[in-house]
């Protein structure tokens, strides 16, 4: 009984189809060509989905279909850029496009009552799903600019044959740190390189945890079986290391990368001349 | 019983652990390192373990202990070829493995060796350091 | 939130040389889901602890390997129990450089650093269970 209902929806696909992309007009929805060419496909889809499936439509392999669809529209309407509103509107607008053509379709109240009550559950909760998708194309993007801003902030340098050098920008938490260590550790064992240069310059403030991690990384460096120096001590990150009561008396600590690399070149027992100029 | 084999080169020991040691295989190479430097006056021990993909804490007191147990003996010992992994996660665990000498791999540690001899014992000639001329 | 089991094993762990099986079970887990290498070897340390004290505390017990996920992450779950005499005051357990035993005291909390969850349930003469959460990403 109800299967009738809705499957009347198929004949008038090419109608809905019209009236959903004037609403999508109106409400500012839209943009262009790669969105009536989803909107044709899944307004097939879902219409014949009505008409073929039985009275529980969630649960049938047509719906399956649909809704991968209409995740694949969401996530890719995220990545382009739609506002949630612009999102949630789409499938909406539908729902309103439906809703007209049912109103015209049945004549009898109570069994357009029961067809927009089932249409609607079925729109509200693919709107459910649209919002999950959306939410997780923007989410893909985020973790994905994370790996890369990880990637690019942890450069490893060979400065000189055995001596590598990492300078560090920005904050330093617990998952950083990790990455630091790895890429460092690494390319200590990728260069044979027995000396390794942390500059902390760029790292806007040394706090007590920020100093564990640097600790940490100077004794896994250590027990790889290289030294690490410290390097690009700013006056007041001295000031609040004393003044937190943080213990770096175990480790190598220079001013500048200059002197580190200086005091590298002497456990190396290599030396800087100038060279005379004869004549 | 399985063993992991030490092989003596000159006065020094070389072990390579190529398997994933559990504790009585740990404590056998403990107790068969002892009787070897005991046995050869050896001076030096190489202990090689870049094909070890775990240390816990057991682990790393059994090196520790043949550490101190050799240096007792008068023989140094170097772990080398730690991976970055096992490094990084020995940190996190707390254990430093205190008494350990590391180097980066047997050629490196071979030369640490060598130059510890030479600091100890100045009438050995050093072919390597010629830095002091 | 809520942690979805994906795949899940039951090992018996009796004598000393369950231990090696075990962690290479517990890695291949790390490795179906593709967990780094330091995200292993951070896993399979700390299943080596809890493992020892399994058999040197509670006698050897059951350890049970679950591949998980929680819709975003997914994980490596290892839960160990024993019916031992389980621990008397857990919190004094948890504090660094304590120790009943000979090992070097950093058993627990060590552990607890190398993972990202970590619940501990004992109860005197009832034994000790101890499950461990490690995600890929984590």
């Amino acid at each position: 009984m109800q299967n009738n209902l809705l499957s009347g929806l198929k004949e008038h696909e090419n109608k809905l189809l019209t009236i959903w992309s004037q609403i999508l007009q109106e409400t500012g929805g839209g943009d262009g060509a790669m969105e009536e060419e989803e909107s044709k496909e899944f307004a097939s889809l879902f219409t014949s989905a009505l008409a073929k499936s039985d009275v529980s439509y969630e649960n049938s392999e047509e719906f399956e279909k649909v809704e991968d669809l209409i995740v694949g529209i969401a996530s890719s309407r995220g990545k382009r850029g739609f506002s949630p509103r612009e999102n949630a509107q789409y499938l909406i607008s539908f729902k309103q496009a439906a809703s007209q053509i049912l109103s015209e379709i049945i004549k009898n109240p109570s069994e357009f009552y029961d067809a927009s009550l089932k249409l609607n559950e079925i729109l509200d909760n693919m709107t459910i799903m649209t919002f999950e998708a959306y939410m997780k194309g923007r989410e893909d993007i985020i973790s994905r600019q994370v790996d890369e801003i990880s990637e690019i902030s942890t450069p490893v340098i060979t400065v000189w044959d055995g001596i590598v050098a990492l300078p560090i920008i920005g904050t330093l938490d617990s998952s950083r740190t990790q990455i630091v260590m790895e890429n460092l550790l690494q390319q200590i064992v990728d260069t044979g390189s027995s000396i390794a240069i942390l500059d902390i310059s760029g790292v806007p403030a040394v706090d007590s945890l920020v100093a564990q991690h640097l600790i940490k990384t100077v004794s896994a460096t250590r027990l790889m079986g290289a030294e690490c120096i410290i390097s690009g001590i700013r006056p007041e990150i001295a000031q609040t290391v004393v003044h937190l009561g943080i213990d770096l008396t175990g480790i190598l600590t220079k001013a500048s990368l200059a002197s580190a690399l200086r005091t590298a070149f002497d456990m190396l027992q290599l030396q800087v001349v100038k060279r005379k100029v004869i004549g | 019983m399985e063993r992991i084999p030490i092989l003596k080169m000159g006065d020094f020991l070389l072990v390579t652990i190529q398997v994933d040691l559990y504790d009585q295989l740990a404590e056998n190479l403990e107790s068969d390192l002892i009787n070897t430097i005991s046995k050869y006056s050896s001076k030096g021990v190489l202990i090689d373990i870049s094909a070890v993909s775990i240390i816990d804490s057991f682990m790393g007191r059994i090196l520790g202990n043949i550490a101190v147990m050799s240096k007792i003996m008068d023989a140094q010992t170097v772990v080398v070829g730690m991976q970055p992994a096992v490094a990084i996660t020995l940190v996190e665990l707390g254990l430093s493995l205190n008494g350990v000498i590391s180097a980066l791999n047997v050629e490196k540690g071979m030369e640490l060796l060598r130059s510890k001899m030479h600091t100890s014992d100045n009438e050995e000639q050093d072919y390597d350091d010629d830095n002091e001329q | 939130m809520t942690t979805i089991t994906n795949n899940r094993e039951e090992a018996l762990i009796i004598k000393e040389q369950d231990v090696v099986p075990l962690r290479n079970r517990v890695k291949e887990y790390g490795v179906k889901i593709g967990m780094s290498i330091l995200n292993q070897t951070k896993l399979i340390t700390a299943t080596s602890e809890l493992v020892r004290n399994l058999l040197k505390y509670g006698g050897g017990g059951k350890v049970i390997i679950e591949s998980v996920s929680n819709g975003r992450d997914n994980g490596v779950r290892v839960t160990f129990i024993d019916n031992g005499p389980g621990i008397a005051d857990i919190t004094l357990a948890m504090k660094d450089g304590y120790s009943t035993g000979k090992s070097l005291g950093l058993g627990l909390p060590g552990t607890k650093r190398l993972v990202n969850e970590f619940d501990i349930k004992s109860e005197l003469g009832n034994g000790t269970t101890v499950t461990i959460t490690k995600w890929k990403n984590g």
